[in-house]
């Protein structure tokens, strides 16, 4: 199934910093949260936790007897704002952790850091940097969505990496793991690509104004939805 | 698509995934466990403190019917996401909307509103 980074592979004095890390990000992300939520969106970010939810249940197959499953910070971030997108994923691991034993508790931190606090920043980011070049098209939009999803699979990975760099509890060259974790999150990226395409190209489509991190898109829809608005309002009058 | 049909539509789809097709999913080790297991960085594994929870791995205690036990811990996990997720945007959320002074998404509530003239609460 899902399977989070459990207790005892980080030391304690490491899992502890990774939880006070942790718990500040949360706590910028709360206070960040409020500009990006308001009577509309505040719902929407609860279905998108949950749908980041219910998609980590979707293991897929990547290589030779190993699957991957979405970690959805990118996906949460294009549609709700990364601070909110943050919120998304954290209350996903907190409560995998406490209800379904996935994700060490001592773990929390880790697992909050290496998929919300690297993810989100990491395919936020570079979803609106590729907006900036590429052309204000849905088409271009599911094109960054895929690969800042991509991009922020194997940059998780690797944060783990650094993670188990400094309090790693077994001996295990660095290198050795870096590669391993890099080159099989590479495989499962495409995977987080494309769902993330999917669902951000599926709300683009019917209600383009309720993807945060394509708001310069609205413009050409509003204006196609103007022509029907203007008669219900003209009829509404007569 | 009316505010409240996208978010009945978004729901039912977050349920079939989580109800249904998450039976379909992979058991094969993902890429984690796969490396932990290759590299042997598990080797101070410990068992988690709550392995034994009525949910513990995706589970319903009780339930024999695996198709039935995985699927209800998943809905039991959307309406868990639901209600503390929801709950807490809830509560964050700006509550005066004309202080954002966002033209776009002013526009966007007007057309939503004339949209759904039929209900005349505010969709949400």
């Amino acid at each position: 199934m899902i399977v989070h980074v459990p207790d005892g592979f980080l030391d304690a004095p490491t899992s502890l910093a990774a939880g006070a890390v942790a718990v500040a990000g949360v706590a910028v992300s709360l206070r960040g949260a409020r500009r990006e939520l308001d009577d509309r969106t505040a719902p929407l970010a609860g279905l998108t936790a949950a749908f980041v939810f219910a998609a980590q249940m979707l293991n897929f197959p990547v290589a030779a007897g190993t699957s991957g499953h979405l970690l959805g910070g990118a996906l949460a971030a294009i549609l709700v704002g990364p601070y909110a997108g943050v919120l998304c994923v954290s209350v996903v691991l907190l409560l995998q952790a406490l209800l379904f034993a996935d994700g060490g508790l001592s773990a929390l931190g880790t697992n909050v850091i290496v998929m919300a606090l690297v993810t989100v920043p990491v395919g936020y980011l570079l979803f609106r940097g590729l907006l900036r070049i590429l052309p204000k098209t849905r088409p271009a939009a599911s094109a960054a969505a895929f690969a800042a999803a991509a991009v922020s699979v194997p940059a998780s990975a690797l944060s783990f990496t650094l993670l188990y760099a400094v309090g790693g509890t077994t001996d295990v060259p660095i290198g050795t793991v870096a590669a391993a974790m890099v080159g099989v999150h590479l495989l499962i990226g495409v995977g987080e690509g494309l769902i993330t395409a999917f669902a951000v190209s599926s709300v683009l489509a019917v209600r383009p104004d309720l993807v945060y991190g394509a708001r310069e898109l609205i413009k050409p829809v509003v204006l196609r939805t103007a022509p029907p608005a203007a008669e219900t309002a003209t009829e509404g009058r007569a | 698509m009316t505010t409240k049909r996208f978010f009945a539509a978004a729901l039912l789809v977050t349920l079939v995934l989580a109800g249904i097709v998450s039976y379909y999913a992979s058991s094969h080790p993902d890429g984690l466990e796969r490396v932990a297991e290759d590299k042997g960085i598990n080797a101070a594994e410990k068992d988690h403190a709550l392995k034994d929870s009525p949910l513990g791995d995706y589970g319903v205690k009780g339930v024999e019917n695996s198709r039935l036990s995985g699927g209800l811990s998943g809905v039991i996990g959307v309406a868990a996401v639901l209600v503390v997720g929801g709950g807490l945007f809830w509560v964050l959320r700006r509550r005066d909307p004309s202080a954002d002074g966002s033209a776009s998404q002013g526009e966007a509530r007007g057309a939503a509103g004339e949209r759904g003239a039929a209900t005349p609460s505010r969709d949400a």
